[in-house]
Formats: structure tokens, sequence, C-alpha cells
């Protein structure tokens, strides 16, 4: 069990924010200060603006308020993050939202005490606009491209249908159990029904990740959840919007259903056309930046950003379009922009995404802390129990039909896990209070407060156990050698030259156009030409030069015990592997479903080489991968032999050097490696020399770096 | 349609060829169709330049290692049995399927699969992949745009990692034990073959 010490400091920190959060009304006028030089300011009124005397000290709190309680809200919210991690073994049992929303309550709980009144709430415009996009954008960036697409029709299946089935479900039997009891419910009209299902049936991409990055389910299953979860916002906005305006209708016509459907489909076609727009612009933009490289990054938020805003001004979806905009424009601004500006990029995203989350769920645990409460235990009850059952059906049913088409079947073990994990989270909160007023909205409320609670809560908590129960198939971690890469090249061709013997022409023959399209006219307008080529030996000296000006900390790397001589770098791993894809040839490939060459390179460069920083995982779970090895330092001469003739690589620089931060995340050397395509392999002698001592060294390194580990994350 | 078995008539040696291969009688009949296509001259039998014709295979870069693999060595031609023989290793495996012992291990089994794959590096049939053949194959897989030494140096790790009895060679026990991580099934399987 980690120190408990430094929880109580946290906490106090906590209290100490939650206090000037609660202080700042009651706070009397800062003009009582000691009077000096002998002026009398005791009769004076404080609010006439009289020239006073000089002061020592004097505080002006409204001055920077609002700005100063959004930072304390944040500092709290990732003192609490903090404070999570340094908790020993609560991380093993209460996913981090739960913490996070009891840190909520604790909060307002406090600020109710204090100021007995309501604690600030969500706002749902906060909400949309400022909190979410970062979320999503993250989420659009580190999509897994390959196993995104190949899995989009059952994704997309689940999401459209599986919502409206969801909605329709939950609010036709909610409206059946307002029938049963009307004297407590019967003011509730159908219509009200089915807007709340159609709010409350969402799962919620935030509680899902939150949950689900904590439990390293096989990638298959986490895509098909995670992008389930994505997709539906289209669906969920629209029957919530369709809803609440055939609520203001006076009637409701055949034709308005007919109208609703049809939005359904420009909403999310809206929303991905924006993403569109915007990713290939903001492509091109990233092409001319090279001269001004520190704005680099701000160009993809920004345009992100602005995509999401416009499909919102456009009633379009919003999450779809940052999303597109995300997954479009990252191939060409990871090619275009420096590598500092692409490492910029993912920690920025990361720690803004990382700091939404926190939030959303600190506020909604201050928000829960409401004086406009309304109970009802047959509504509440059936809520939840109909929330259950019917994402539980729907995805049995769907399943069901969609595992004719699939290779990989969706077993029934993953089946109860993504209807297990349909978390509910801020989405359907902030969309109920958007509800125009009626006498029962506070019921709603209420009921929603309660869903969130007990899908985050009691959902979240026991998936892990329940997971380990079934025994989920997990991820498979390592990553692949060199002769597996090859070997699976060879196999690629191989499958592919058998299937153009055989005249098949499979699935996958519009995702093949589309590569060769982007190939031929995308890649060469949206990327700029000295990115194009590799030129490996300037490549190789820039990134040494590079390490020198990062002041990389030399610090000597391990040894694998598992090859003996010659281990590789992850950079070189890196470089051979984008050699073995990228400097393959071009040509018409049908490959199996879930293997298609051409987009298996840029999953190379994606999800191998750039496993997502998963924002809960600690960032060195890779570190613990045995198959990583690193290079020591290596002797010039050693290195000269295998670069003949490249003595521009200057003698006191070793390529394979490796900073703990880099070691953190060995196959996510994104910025070391995207440029190196030189393998270099260094001298088998001095290795193991000194292999363990260096060894312990780069083991105390790294332990210095894993403050954010959990310990009892052990790699699978 | 009549039924298949009277269409199976015209397809040489049909019932002992599903027998052997386990294609069923649909599958046999579209491959016959697909080597009558591809035997432009009408001959009973297809020789590389037939193969040569298909477009696509003709910019893969393993693609004359492909078209070898159809020919049995010392043969010039592919009549249709081999044909269908070669193409049975690219059924997907069939999960839960017992054998009596006695029964040839089938063509579509994993290790036959590999075994395949094998030979495809291994062109002299020696049983093992020496480091020249690799290097032909890379060479072939990667083109020109990689250094002499670069390939050099895939070559050397690739045996390295795989080479366990250090005889820098790989030998098929090694072949199969580097990818026993890969899921061979799906990727050496093409699904309209089921």
């Amino acid at each position: 069990m980690a120190a408990l010490w430094p929880v109580p400091l946290l906490i106090s920190q906590s209290l100490w924010a939650c206090l000037a959060l609660t202080l700042p009304d009651g706070y009397p006028e800062p003009h009582n200060g000691p009077p000096t030089a002998g002026f009398n300011y005791s009769h004076v009124d404080p609010s006439v603006d009289l020239p006073r005397a000089l002061r020592v000290f004097s505080l002006d709190y409204h001055h920077v308020q609002a700005p100063f309680e959004i930072v304390l809200w944040i500092m709290l919210a990732s003192l609490a993050k903090l404070g999570f991690h340094w908790s020993g073994r609560v991380p093993a049992i209460v996913p981090e939202s739960c913490v996070l929303i009891m840190v909520g309550l604790l909060v307002g709980g406090v600020i109710y005490g204090v100021r007995h009144s309501a604690p600030p709430t969500l706002s749902a415009d906060a909400f949309f606009l400022f909190l979410l996009p970062p979320i999503v954008l993250d989420a659009g960036y580190f999509l897994p491209g390959r196993l995104f697409f190949e899995n989009l029709g059952t994704i997309l299946w689940y999401a459209v249908l599986g919502t409206l089935w969801n909605v329709l479900g939950i609010g036709l039997s909610l409206y059946g159990v307002c029938l049963l009891a009307p004297s407590s419910l019967g003011d509730i009209s159908l219509l009200h029904c089915l807007l709340f299902g159609s709010l409350i049936a969402a799962v919620d991409p935030v509680a899902v990740l939150s949950v689900f990055q904590e439990m390293h389910v096989n990638e298959q299953l986490h895509i098909l959840v995670f992008g389930e979860s994505l997709l539906n916002d289209a669906v969920t906005v629209v029957l919530y919007k369709l809803f609440e305006s055939f609520l203001r209708l006076p009637s409701v016509t055949g034709l308005d259903v007919l109208v609703g459907g049809c939005r359904v489909v420009v909403v999310g076609l809206g929303g991905l056309f924006v993403g569109l727009f915007f990713g290939l612009v903001a492509a091109l933009t990233s092409r001319f930046t090279f001269r001004a490289q520190v704005i680099a990054p701000l160009f993809v938020f920004l345009y992100s950003y602005l995509s999401y805003l416009t499909s919102e001004m456009l009633h379009f979806s919003g999450i779809v379009a940052i999303v597109t905009c995300a997954v479009t424009m990252k191939q060409y601004v990871e090619a275009n922009v420096s590598e500092r500006s692409n490492t910029s990029i993912q920690y920025f995203l990361k720690m803004w995404s990382s700091v939404s989350e926190t939030l959303i769920f600190i506020f909604l645990g201050v928000s829960t802390i409401q004086d406009i409460h309304m109970w009802s235990w047959p509504f509440v009850c059936s809520t939840l129990l109909l929330c259950l059952v019917w994402r539980a059906t729907g995805v049995l049913l769907l399943t069901a039909v969609v595992n004719k088409l699939r290779r990989n079947a969706v077993t029934f073990r993953d089946q109860f896990i993504i209807a297990y994990g349909g978390l509910r989270g801020a989405i359907c909160f902030s969309l109920v209070f958007l509800i125009d007023d009626f006498p029962k909205k506070r019921l709603f409320i209420t009921t929603t407060i309660v869903v969130i609670l007990f899908t985050v809560f009691v959902q979240g908590m026991t998936i892990k156990p329940l997971v380990e129960l079934l025994d989920v198939k997990r991820k498979k971690r390592a990553l692949p050698t060199v002769s597996e890469e090859i070997h699976s090249r060879l196999l690629d061709h191989l499958l592919s030259g058998i299937e153009d013997v055989v005249g098949y022409w499979g699935q996958h023959y519009w995702k093949d156009r589309f590569e060769q399209f982007n190939k031929k006219y995308l890649r060469r307008f949206l990327i700029g030409e000295h990115h194009q080529t590799h030129s490996s030996i300037l490549r190789v000296y820039q990134e040494v030069e590079r390490r020198e000006q990062q002041g990389v900390e030399e610090t000597p790397p391990v040894v694998d015990a598992h090859s003996s001589s010659r281990p590789l770098l992850p950079e070189e791993m890196d470089s051979i592997r984008r050699i073995l894809s990228r400097n393959l040839q071009n040509f018409n490939n049908k490959q199996m479903p879930a293997y298609s060459r051409h987009t298996l390179h840029q999953d190379l460069t994606t999800d191998k080489t750039r496993k997502p920083l998963h924002r809960h995982q600690s960032l060195t779970e890779r570190c613990t991968y045995h198959t990583i090895t690193y290079c020591p330092q290596r002797a010039d001469g050693e290195f000269s032999k295998s670069c003949r003739g490249r003595a521009r690589l200057s003698r006191s620089h070793t390529v394979c050097s490796a900073s703990p931060r880099w070691s953190e995340r060995p196959d996510s050397l994104v910025p070391a490696a995207l440029n190196h395509t030189q393998p270099s392999y260094p001298g088998p002698a001095e290795e193991e020399q000194d292999s363990p001592q260096r060894r312990t060294q780069i083991e105390r390194a790294t332990k210095k770096q894993l403050s954010f580990i959990l310990e009892n994350e052990k790699p699978l | 349609m009549g039924s298949s078995s009277s269409s199976l008539n015209n397809v040489p040696d049909g019932q002992q060829l599903m027998q052997e291969t386990g294609f069923s009688a649909a599958h046999l009949l579209r491959l016959y169709e697909r080597f009558k296509f591809l035997d432009k001259d009408n001959r009973g039998h297809l020789r590389s330049e037939d193969f040569e014709a298909v477009p696509e295979l003709s910019e893969n870069p393993i693609g004359d290692r492909i078209v070898g693999a159809f020919f049995l060595p010392g043969q010039e031609t592919v009549d249709f049995s081999s044909f269908v023989r070669v193409l049975a290793h690219f059924r997907p495996t069939e999960k839960n399927r017992t054998r009596a012992g006695a029964q040839p291990e089938p063509a579509n089994s994993r290790n036959r699969k590999l075994k395949f794959a094998f030979r495809l590096y291994d062109r002299d049939r020696d049983g093992k992949i020496s480091r020249t053949e690799l290097l032909q194959v890379l060479r072939e897989m990667l083109g020109m745009q990689v250094t002499e030494e670069q390939l050099q140096s895939i070559a050397d790790r690739a045996i390295q990692e795989a080479d366990l009895d250090k005889d820098d060679a790989i030998s098929f026990d090694e072949f199969r034990k580097s990818l026993e991580k890969v899921n061979i099934d799906h990727k050496m399987s093409i699904r309209f073959l089921e």
C-alpha cells in the first residue's frame, strides 16, 4: 500500500479550495484595513470614492473572482485526481469517475452547508461548449483508425438502431408505468416520456471511456462500445430535439415523424461533412506551418473546435463533426508538423480532456446537492430497471443479427460487457436541464441523477470484477517482432495474390480505392513536399541534433534479457516497421477484412507506435513490456561501422539514448521515431558488461517518473 | 440450375477433390470457372503466362513466388486438381473439427498453411530459410527505397530473433514459433472459400 501521507495534504488543500469557493458571496468588502498615516476613516462610508491613504496590504477579490474561481475548481479537480492516484488500493476497486463524483458530492455538501443555498450547477452551455469538445477531440484524435473502420458497420448498427430501440423502448415503457400510477405520475405525457427516454438512453462516451480504459478489454470490444458511445450522439441529439419540438407543437402528425426521421440522417451526415471540411482545411494549413512551427498545434485545436461550433450552430451533431475532423486531419498533420509540435498536440489533448473530464465528474457530484429534487419510487426504480433491461435485450437482438455478417463474432461475454458497460454520464445530465419547464421536470432531474450515479457507481465498480469473472479476452499487448512483421507482410501479399488468382473482390474494395485516392491526390496536396520523401541520413542527423537540444538526460537503458546481442531500440523497431510498411509498393490490395494492408501501415504508425496515452492508464505500463529493449551508449566505432560513411553523425551523440521520459512510452515515441528511418545496431560488448548496473539505474530513473502509476496496475 | 452434382460432373475429379480438399460443390464449380477463365487458350492446364496475365498479380512484389507455388517442382503446367489443392490451403480453418488419426492433415490446417508460406521463402526446398533467401524476399517486398544496409540490418535482426539453434538460418519450426502470436487462420484464409 502506498504511503497515505500525501492524502491528508491533498484533502486539506481541497478543503481550502472549497472554502475559498464558498466565501466569495459572503465576503465583506475589503476596506477594513487599518488606517495609516494618521487619517481617520472610521466614519467614512467605504463605498464613497474618497482618496485613501496608501495601504501596505489590500485585498480586492472581486476583481479576480471569476477566473480565480474557475482556477480553483480546476485545481480542486486536479488535486482530487492526484490524490486518487496516490491513494493505494482505491484505484483498483473504484474507478476514477466514482471518486471524482464523490469529491464533488463532498464539495457540494460543504458549499451547501456554508452557504445554505444550492452550489453552482453545471450549466448546459458550459458543458456542451467548453467541457465536452476536448474530450471528444481527444477520443477522435487517438481513435484506432483501422479497427474503427473495420467495425464501422457494427458500430453504426449498435449506435443508430440500438439507440432507437432503447429510446422507444424506455419511453414507451415509462409511459406505461406512468399510466399504471396515475396518482403521482399522471401528468406525464407520452411525449415527455419519449423525451426522457431519448436523453436517458444515450450511452455516454466520457463515462464509458473512463471505466473501460482501466479495464483493458480486447481492442474489438473496446472500439465497439466506444464507437457506439461516440456515434449515438447524433441519434440522441436529433431525437431529443425532435421530441422537444414536438412538445412545443400543438399536435404531431405523421409527416412530422417522417421529417424527424430525415433529420437523423441529415444531422449525422451534416456533422460528417462539416468535420471533413475542417479536417481537410486544417491539413492544408498545417502544410504551411513549417516556418512558424510553434503555432502549428494551435491550428489543430482551433479547426477542431471550429468544426464543433459550426456544426452545433447548424444543429448538426457536433460530436460527429469533431471526431471526423480529428480523424481526417490526423495523418496529414502528423506528417506535416514537427515532432515537437506533434508531442505538444498530443500532450495538450490529453491534458485538456483529462481536466474536462475531471471537472465534469466533480460538477456532477456538486450538482447533485440541489434543492429541487423530487422523488418518486416507481418512476425512479422503473427507469433504472428499464434502462438495464432494454439495453440488454437490444444488445442481444442486434448482435444476433450482426454476428451473421461479421467474421469475428461478438461473443456472449462481449455482449454482456457491451450491455453492462452502457454508462450514462454528463450528457444526459445537461440535456435534462435543458428541458422546458413543466411540473415534473424536477422528477426527471432527480431520476437522471440517480441513473447516472447508479450506472457510474454500481456498474462502473462492478464491471471490472465481472469482466474478470467472465474472462473477457484481454488485449494482447506485446509488440510484434521484426520477424513477425516481415512474415505478416509476406502473408498479406500472399493472400492478396491468391485473391487475385481466385478473382475475389473483398469488401475492402472501397477502402483500397480510398487509399489509392489518398496516396495519389490527397497526400500530395496536403502534405508538404519536404515531408514526403524520406532522407534517412538527414533525418537521423536532425533527430540527433534535436535530442541534444532537448537536453535529454542520458540514462543508461535496460537491456532485454530476451535477446542478448544487439537489442533494438524502440525507435529502431518503429523505423523498421515503417520501412516495411511505407516502402511497400502500391498496388490494389483486396485483403482479408481484418488485415487490409493499406490501412495496416497507418495503423502501425498510429496503433502500435502511437498507442493512445490513456488518461487513466499510467504512462509507464509500456515500460514493463519485456519486448522493449534499449540500447546502451554506443561506441562510436560500432556506430560508424553500421553506417559507414555517415560521419556527419557526431561522436558524442548516441542515437539510441533513452531518457526516462521517453522510456515511459517506448512504443509511442512518436517524435523520436517519426523520421528515424535508420536502424542502427549497438555493439554487443559493452552492454553485457554494464547491463546489470544500468538496469538498476534505469529502473531507479523510471521509478522516479512513475508517480502516476497505479501500483496494482499490472501489465497484461 | 440442375443439381450441383450434375454440374460437378464437368469438373475433372470433382467428387474426389471435394473430399480431399473440403470445398463445397458450389465452390469447386466456381473455382473451375475461374480456372477456365484463366486458361485462355483452353488447354486444360495453366502455364505461368496465364498467371501473369492477371494484372494485379504482376504488381504484387512476391507475385512470381506465388505463381511458382502453384507449380509442383519440375512441372511446367498446373492442372485443375493442383490448382484446387493449392487453394485449399486458404480455406478458413474449421474449428472443433475432429478427425481420425489416420486421416491426413487437412490442407487448411494451421500447420499446412505455415508450410505453404515457408515454401514461399524457401525456394530451394532445403528446409531452411537462409539469409540470402530472406534477403531476396525482403528486397522484393521493400523495393528500391531501402538501402542495402538497411536490408541487411533487417534481415540480420529477423534471423537473430527467430534463430534458436544459431545456424544462421530459419528452420520451419523456428518459423512457426516466430509466428505463434499471429492469427494465421485469419491472415491466410479467404473467407469466401468457406
